[in-house]
């Protein structure tokens, strides 16, 4: 048996384009402080720094925990960089969550971020390799056929994906860290912006955003001590699978069902619409809310579509989904599944402020990334494992 | 650590340049040998994980590829630091803590001759301060081999060589208590490890010591060790390395190994000469970041506790 670990503490930094006001180091410190005042920690509280984030060519600096050292107080203690592509916030988090429920450390401090003003995404993105085809459109190119595969698959109407992408823009109103803040958004407005990648509109879409995420994780005993209410991890879980294949389904990837079955079975949940209370997923294109919910088990294959369209996903819904706002509204790629992760804790710990879902007291933080393969899952509960 | 970890099996390859193979047909065969040693396949694996730099390859997710080498069908249980493998490793042991995982796939793999690797690892500095002036991983390694000059506490201090180039992959395979005895009639015990960091500023650094490796030494457990393999990129810093754990007189085997893989392939040399006959009880080391910035320390058995 495992030991227990627990969230106690969480910071975020504002999340928007271009974070001129900060260095790469003032950004992580910014996120980090933070974390450690809501849990009433100092540095040298910590034991080890765990930090994770998106490829190095979003930034221009090889390895930067070596850089990052000292900004986070790692000096003299152990520091582990984790890059799993998209899915990296959340793995980093999971991770991390070891090195506390193997007995290693007591208080870890783990971060994420991405400065993606610092680079080009686009262009670290596209880099064309020798001898194989070069598509050259960021990861809206990549997904945009697959979504379209799960419109014709589900007979999906297209409003959906803009039903969605209102729903978290209104969200984000509620969340003070929020990158997009766009009140005046409507169906209409969605429907009549630009197509990016068909059926992918711009306000379908992320935005680039600069910003870092943190939480400190902690042993039971600490967890007991600590000023606000901790949110235990009651399961974690990643699984990764091939970017291509002949058996790969990229639509509902089976990496994503696998990893659901292990964090639910770990969490005792049998049915996670009626099980959990809200759930924060990594939905950087509208149309994976639906999909997701399908993945994930909310809903049966080829009708998560109907849970959005019915409001069941909407802050006053049934099982609210991304009441942040989500990767929709804010994503510091490297961050993005932090952010998730640190969102579901937030809102079992009743700390999530104007954005909080009532009485929330089990929720599911997701992250994916590559080419829909990787995927890490953590639950945490305002009681005990 | 509540569950013993043992090594029990790898395998590695360096090659000064591998110009014909990518990444994932150079690692394909490797972690194959690694595996059918003690009869595993992919699918009996618990945890996998690896340690590589995209910044070798020259574009972002190349660790993703990588995993082609593995066969991650059906999906299974994977991590990737953006570091030596040699820390990977140190996530496997304690993702193994975990009940039900029993087993685990840790392997390495850089191509730096494909690109300037002195110039490469400048990358690696503060990036608004120094990187700029593009100061080559060999220069810094020159600072610090001065300093030890200067300090006079060190005789001979070795000239410091062209920054060692060689392309490679490294493959080792971990299991826990029984299971390891199932799989290998000499587990090689990871008796403790431990790692740490130091500052980037090499200003505010004592660059004739390593406080980093000493401390992680210190609860690794560094006594009564009768070898240690070292991951020595630049041939001065064994001398630091030899001072911080304690060594004295006993016999070292020291290399660099290729950026990313040298680390992990230490471990898996020093498992090589414990299950060998060539130690009992020895320590292991790797190294990241200039002038010996992070250190991780291992300490490896033989023989039952």
């Amino acid at each position: 048996m495992s030991a227990r670990v627990a969230v106690v503490g969480v910071g975020q930094t504002k999340y928007a384009a271009k974070r001129q006001d900060v260095s790469m180091a003032g950004l992580v410190r910014e996120a980090a402080k933070r974390a450690l005042d809501d849990a009433g920690m100092s540095w040298t509280d910590i034991d080890a720094v765990v930090i994770g984030k998106a490829p190095d060519m979003f930034e221009g600096v090889m390895m930067p925990e070596l850089y990052l050292a000292d900004a986070l107080g790692a000096v003299g203690k152990p520091m582990i960089r984790v890059h799993t592509a998209g899915s990296v916030g959340g793995s980093t988090g999971v991770m991390a969550s070891h090195l506390v429920s193997s007995g290693t450390h007591k208080r870890v401090l783990v971060v994420c971020f991405q400065k993606q003003s610092e680079s080009n995404a686009t262009w670290a993105l596209s880099i064309r390799l020798p001898f194989t085809g070069g598509s050259v459109t960021g990861a809206g190119g990549y997904f945009a056929p697959v979504i379209r595969a799960y419109m014709r698959r589900a007979n999906a109407p297209d409003h959906i994906g803009i039903k969605v992408a209102v729903k978290d823009r209104l969200n984000a109103l509620r969340n003070p860290y929020a990158h997009l803040k766009l009140p005046d958004i409507s169906e209409e407005k969605v429907r009549e912006s630009p197509m990016l990648w068909d059926p992918i509109r711009y306000l379908e879409t992320c935005p680039s955003s600069d910003g870092a995420c943190a939480v400190i994780l902690a042993d039971e005993d600490t967890a007991q001590g600590t000023p606000n209410p901790p949110a235990w991890i009651h399961g974690t879980a990643v699984r990764s699978e091939p970017t291509m294949g002949a058996g790969r389904d990229v639509v509902n990837p089976h990496a994503g069902r696998e990893c659901a079955k292990d964090v639910y079975a770990q969490a005792g949940v049998t049915d996670p619409r009626r099980d959990l209370d809200c759930a924060e997923i990594y939905v950087p294109f509208s149309w994976y809310e639906p999909m997701w919910m399908e993945n994930l088990g909310f809903a049966d294959e080829g009708t998560g579509w109907k849970m959005v369209d019915d409001g069941s996903t909407a802050f006053d819904g049934d099982i609210p989904i991304n009441p942040s706002g989500g990767v929709l509204s804010s994503n510091p790629i490297g961050a993005s599944g932090m952010c998730r992760f640190a969102e579901a804790a937030l809102q079992v710990r009743g700390m999530a402020g104007e954005h909080q879902v009532d009485g929330a007291r089990k929720a599911l933080g997701h992250a994916y990334g590559g080419g829909a393969q990787f995927f890490a899952m953590w639950i945490v509960g305002s009681e005990k494992p | 650590m509540r569950r013993d970890v043992a090594i029990v099996s790898w395998a590695s390859f360096e090659t000064p340049s591998e110009p014909a193979r990518n990444e994932v047909e150079m690692l394909l065969p490797v972690i194959q040998e690694a595996l059918g040693r003690v009869g595993l396949t992919q699918q009996d694996i618990g945890f996998t994980v690896s340690g590589s730099s995209d910044y070798l390859q020259g574009f972002p997710f190349a660790f993703v590829g990588a995993l082609d080498a593995v066969g991650a069908w059906p999906p299974i249980r994977e991590s990737h630091v953006e570091m030596d493998g040699a820390f990977a490793l140190y996530e496997a042991v304690n993702v193994l803590q975990e009940e039900g995982i029993d087993t685990a796939l840790v392997y390495a793999f850089a191509r730096p001759s494909r690109g300037e690797l002195d110039r490469t690892l400048a990358l690696q500095l503060d990036p608004y301060y120094v990187a700029p002036l593009w100061p080559d991983a060999r220069g810094l390694a020159a600072l610090q081999a001065q300093a030890m000059k200067d300090s006079g506490r060190y005789g001979d201090v070795p000239d410091v060589p062209p920054t060692y180039v060689a392309d490679g992959c490294v493959a080792v395979v971990l299991a826990v208590g029984d299971k390891a005895r199932e799989l290998t009639d000499n587990p090689v015990w990871i008796r403790g490890i431990d790692h740490r960091i130091e500052s980037p500023s090499l200003g505010v650094r004592d660059l004739t010591t390593s406080a980093s490796a000493k401390a992680a030494a210190s609860t690794a457990g560094v006594q009564d060790v009768d070898a240690a393999w070292l991951h020595v990129p630049y041939p001065h810093q064994e001398l630091v390395l030899r001072d911080a754990l304690g060594l004295d007189g006993q016999p070292v085997d020291s290399a660099a190994g290729p950026v990313m893989v040298g680390g992990l392939e230490r471990l898996a040399a020093a498992a090589a000469g414990i299950a060998g006959g060539r130690a009992r009880r020895a320590v292991a080391h790797a190294t990241s970041g200039p002038c010996l910035q992070q250190n991780l320390v291992a300490v490896l058995e033989g023989a039952e506790r």
